[in-house]
This record gives C-alpha cells, sequence and structure tokens, in this order.
C-alpha cells in the first residue's frame, strides 16, 4: 500500500517552515477545495456526455454550436441558469424549501471523500468506508423528501414520496451486495477492497483480479441498484415527466434548480465510479505498480465506462411502475441477495481449496445472474409487446392501405 | 486515523459553503420581479384545489418500517463479515451468524405474507 498523498504534502509544507498542525489543516482544507472543485467541475462533461449519447441514441446531433463538439454547452446553460430570477412560492416552507438545494450537493460532494483514485490518491482512507458511502448516500433521500414536502406542490410532494419509497428499497439490495465483498475481502476501506483486486503472478502484478469476475451477481445486483439510486431509467418514475411534471424539483428556478441538476448527474457517475472500484478493481491493471499514475487513467476510464453504460441504458429501457419497482426489489433482489450471502458464509468456512470455495461462489453467482436476468426478459419482453400492440391499427377504417 | 476524519469535516464545510455561495451569487444575478401569479404553485395552470399537506398513504410508512428493521440488522452484519476470515471465527460463531440471518429471512417472510411489500 503506498502512502497516503496528505503525508508528503504535509512533509513538503513543513519543510516551509509552517507548524505541524498549520500545515494538516492546510494540506487538507487544500486537498478538500481540489475534491470539491473537481466534483462540481465533472459535472460540465457528464451533463455534455449524457446528452450526447442520448441525442446519438434518437438519432439527434446534441448539442454542437458552444465550443468544441458543444463541449462549452453545459458552461452556457449554466450561466444562463445563474442569470434567472430566483423565485420562491408564496406557500411554500421556507426553510425545508431552502435547504433542500444545498443538501443534495453537499451528500453528493461527501461521497467523494472515500473513492479511491490512484494508489495513495483517495480523499480519506476511512477504515469504514463502504458504510460511509451507504450512510452519505442516504442524504439524497433526506433532500428529495424535504424538496417535495417543502415547495407545497402535489406533484412534488408525490414525487418526494416515490423518492423515498424507491430509493429505500434499493438500499437494501445494495447495502448486501456490499457485504459479500466485505465478506471476501474482510475489509471496508475502500483502498483495501482495491487492494485486494490485484493478482499477481511471478512477481508482476497484472491487476486483473476483479471481483466482478468471481462474483458476476453481486455486480448485477449492485449495478441495477445503483441505477435506481441515481434515479435513472428505468427507475425515474419518480419524475415521470408526463406523469408528475418533473418530479420533486417542480418549483425551484435558478441556481437552486441547478443545484438539484449537478447533483444528479454527478451522484450517477459516484456509484458508476463506486460500481469500478468494488467490482472492477477500481485503478487495478498492468504495469500499476510501476507506474501509479496509469493508476488514475484505468480508473477513469472504468467508471466514465460505467457512467456511459447507464446512459445506454437510459436511452433504452422503458419505466417501469412502481409496483414492478417495490415487486423487483423486495421479492427478487433482496431474497437474492441474503440466499447469496448464506451460501458465501457457508462455503467461505468449508474446509477446502480457496480455489473451490472461490468456484463454489462463482456457481451461485452465475444462479443469481440467471435468476434476474430471466425476471427483467420477461417484464420487458410484455413491455415489448404491449407497445407494438398500442402502435397498431384497431380497424381498417382510416389506415389508408392500398388496395392490392 | 483520527487524521482522516478531520479531512471530512473540512470537507463536509467546504461542500456545505460552496452551493449556499453559488445560490446566494444566482439570487443576486437574477432579477427580481415577484408577482402573485409567478409565485403560485405550479399545477399545469390549475388552481390548487385543497391543502397539500395531508395525509399520506400507509404504505410508505410501512416500507419505512420494513427498511429500518433490515438496514439496522445490515449495519450488525458488516463487523462480522469484516471478523469472518479470521481463524478464530469457528463454528459457534458461524452458527450464530446463519442463525441471525435466519431472523431476518423470517422478518422478511413475516412481511411478504401480510402483504407490506404488496403495493395496493
Amino acid at each position: 500500500m503506498r502512502e497516503h498523498w496528505s503525508e508528503a504534502f504535509i512533509g513538503l509544507l513543513i519543510s516551509f517552515g509552517l507548524p505541524e498542525l498549520l500545515a494538516t489543516i492546510l494540506a487538507y482544507a487544500i486537498g478538500g477545495f481540489l475534491l470539491v472543485f473537481i466534483a462540481l467541475n465533472s459535472a460540465l462533461i457528464l451533463i455534455w456526455i449524457t446528452r450526447k449519447v442520448i441525442s446519438r441514441m434518437q438519432d439527434r446531433i446534441g448539442p454542437n454550436r458552444v465550443g468544441p463538439f458543444g463541449l462549452l454547452q453545459t458552461g452556457a446553460d449554466a450561466a444562463k441558469l445563474m442569470s434567472k430570477e430566483d423565485i420562491t412560492p408564496t406557500e411554500a416552507d421556507k426553510i425545508a424549501y431552502n435547504l433542500s438545494p444545498i443538501l443534495a450537493v453537499f451528500g453528493m460532494v461527501m461521497l467523494w471523500a472515500v473513492i479511491p483514485f490512484a494508489p495513495g490518491i483517495i480523499g480519506a482512507d476511512l477504515n469504514v468506508g463502504v458504510i460511509y458511502l451507504v450512510a452519505l448516500g442516504s442524504i439524497a433521500v433526506m433532500s428529495a423528501l424535504m424538496a417535495g414536502w417543502g415547495s407545497n406542490n402535489k406533484y412534488a410532494l408525490l414525487a418526494g414520496f416515490r423518492v423515498v419509497a424507491q430509493l429505500l428499497s434499493y438500499e437494501i439490495p445494495m447495502v448486501l451486495a456490499i457485504l459479500t465483498v466485505v465478506l471476501l475481502t474482510g475489509t471496508m476501506s475502500m483502498a483495501s477492497i482495491v487492494g485486494f483486486q490485484s493478482l499477481t503472478i511471478a512477481g508482476f502484478n497484472l491487476g486483473f483480479g476483479w471481483l466482478g469476475f468471481l462474483m458476476p451477481g453481486a455486480l448485477l445486483v449492485f449495478f441495477i441498484s445503483t441505477l435506481a439510486e441515481s434515479e435513472l431509467t428505468p427507475f425515474d418514475l419518480l419524475e415521470a415527466e408526463s406523469e408528475l411534471i418533473a418530479g420533486f424539483h417542480i418549483e425551484y428556478s435558478g441556481m437552486k434548480f441547478a443545484m438539484f441538476f449537478l447533483a444528479q448527474f454527478v451522484i450517477s457517475w459516484v456509484w458508476a465510479a463506486v460500481v469500478a472500484t468494488l467490482f472492477l478493481g477500481g485503478w487495478q491493471g498492468p504495469f500499476v505498480d510501476q507506474l501509479p499514475i496509469l493508476g488514475l487513467v484505468y480508473f477513469f476510464i472504468k467508471a466514465y465506462a460505467i457512467y456511459v453504460l447507464q446512459q445506454w441504458i437510459r436511452g433504452t429501457f422503458p419505466r417501469i411502475r412502481i409496483d414492478q419497482m417495490m415487486y423487483f426489489a423486495w421479492k427478487v433482489l433482496v431474497p437474492l441477495m441474503v440466499g447469496l450471502i448464506v451460501i458465501q458464509a457457508i462455503v467461505q468456512k468449508l474446509p477446502v481449496p480457496v480455489v473451490i470455495q472461490y468456484a463454489l461462489i462463482f456457481i451461485s453467482n452465475i444462479g443469481v445472474v440467471g435468476i434476474v436476468i430471466n425476471v427483467l426478459t420477461g417484464y420487458f419482453r410484455n413491455e415489448t409487446i404491449r407497445t407494438k400492440r398500442s402502435f397498431q391499427p384497431r380497424s381498417l377504417i382510416g389506415t389508408m392501405q392500398p388496395a392490392e | 486515523m483520527l487524521s482522516q476524519y478531520a479531512f471530512i469535516l473540512i470537507l463536509s464545510t467546504l461542500a456545505l459553503i460552496v452551493p449556499i455561495a453559488a445560490i446566494t451569487i444566482g439570487h443576486f444575478l437574477g432579477p427580481r420581479r415577484p408577482d402573485p401569479v409567478k409565485n403560485a404553485v405550479y399545477e399545469s395552470g390549475v388552481e390548487t384545489i385543497g391543502d397539500t399537506w395531508v395525509q399520506f398513504r400507509a404504505q410508505y410508512y410501512l416500507i419505512g418500517l420494513v427498511f429500518v428493521v433490515f438496514d439496522v440488522e445490515a449495519i450488525f452484519l458488516f463487523p462480522i463479515a469484516v471478523a469472518y476470515k479470521s481463524p478464530e471465527f469457528g463454528l459457534f460463531q458461524v452458527i450464530a451468524t446463519l442463525f441471525f440471518i435466519l431472523l431476518l429471512v423470517v422478518g422478511l417472510l413475516y412481511d411478504w405474507r401480510k402483504g407490506a411489500l404488496e403495493w395496493q
């Protein structure tokens, strides 16, 4: 394990003649400011990626006027939102209404603290990293409910309730999927989990001991839960434009709306980065021991690849109903994950070689993947049949078919 | 390790200051011309009927309760998972863990049977 970034930085500041306490605070403040800066500015590129990906899927070009390839479009949007009027509805609950966008950004930025970007480059290497992640991730629930309640708008309130139901439901399979990782690695620190995923052959770290190869079932369940947690299609029924106008942030305008928008996009990237960290090896890759900066490249490639995958799903899948959402979380994912944990707990204590243990874990995970895909295809097949039927003409009158 | 939490403290201050600053700047940069129609509740142009803050479905309350049970149990499972690989974690402890998970499953089955997981 490489030393934490702060140690070298504090050492540098002390060599300038600063006392140790001041050097520590200054180093942490600069590091924290950098993290907040990157977190907020990554929204610019993330929104651009989303708009480009979805445009291409819908046979459009997407933003292409402002700057090269439309890269500055998000900056222009932000400038426009900044000059908009800040409206507060007369009957709103002022405290909840104004606190909610701040909390949304707060919860999103705090998640960046435990993401390991490269060897030794992690905001704070907490020994309870994954619990911190789940705990701070729940602030989004608070923020959405406060926005829905505070706006004094029926649609917003309805959306707020849906957010609570969905985020709470999908947090359970997510926590259980993380639990399988902790059970195997025996640590809750994000940096140590990444360190566990190395694959050393003859003294050379290939970096392909990804947990996703061993536990595809947990990976799939975790990925679906992250889709639900970041409120993306097929789980975007909480901001269904055709039913609820826009979701819990209808009544917001200007910068307050921008805060929700930003938090939503960046949080889906954060969950993509967590998928990459827990299951796809984080910064692990070939030659990462010799050249630590490669770790940064590997990590960002993986995280952005999963982000694009999320947007791809967003562009292609139909939205599910609230009863299907509940059914899928509580009656499919949770029992499967509990079963997986029981199997893994028993297998890991069997008196057999590690290879056989891993093989048994892999087989049970394949079973989970099979069941989840079976349930999902069953649902989406019905949806496809329904959609096709709704486009078919009901009678021949008015269909203007040429006579043959 | 404790100094890591100092970083979290500093980061949380920054994470609060930045959105507050952004919203304040936006508040002062934008125009301010309030009028009763603009400040009214936006419900697709229809006048709002009745109070918004009324009773909500009991279903959400049930989900909250089920969630709390599961989340608390999951938090207890995490320390077990961390200690699981140590050789001192013997047969008795494994059986105790499985029994703990069994309680979780019984709770889930009870909710399932009672219809708390259905969306009526």
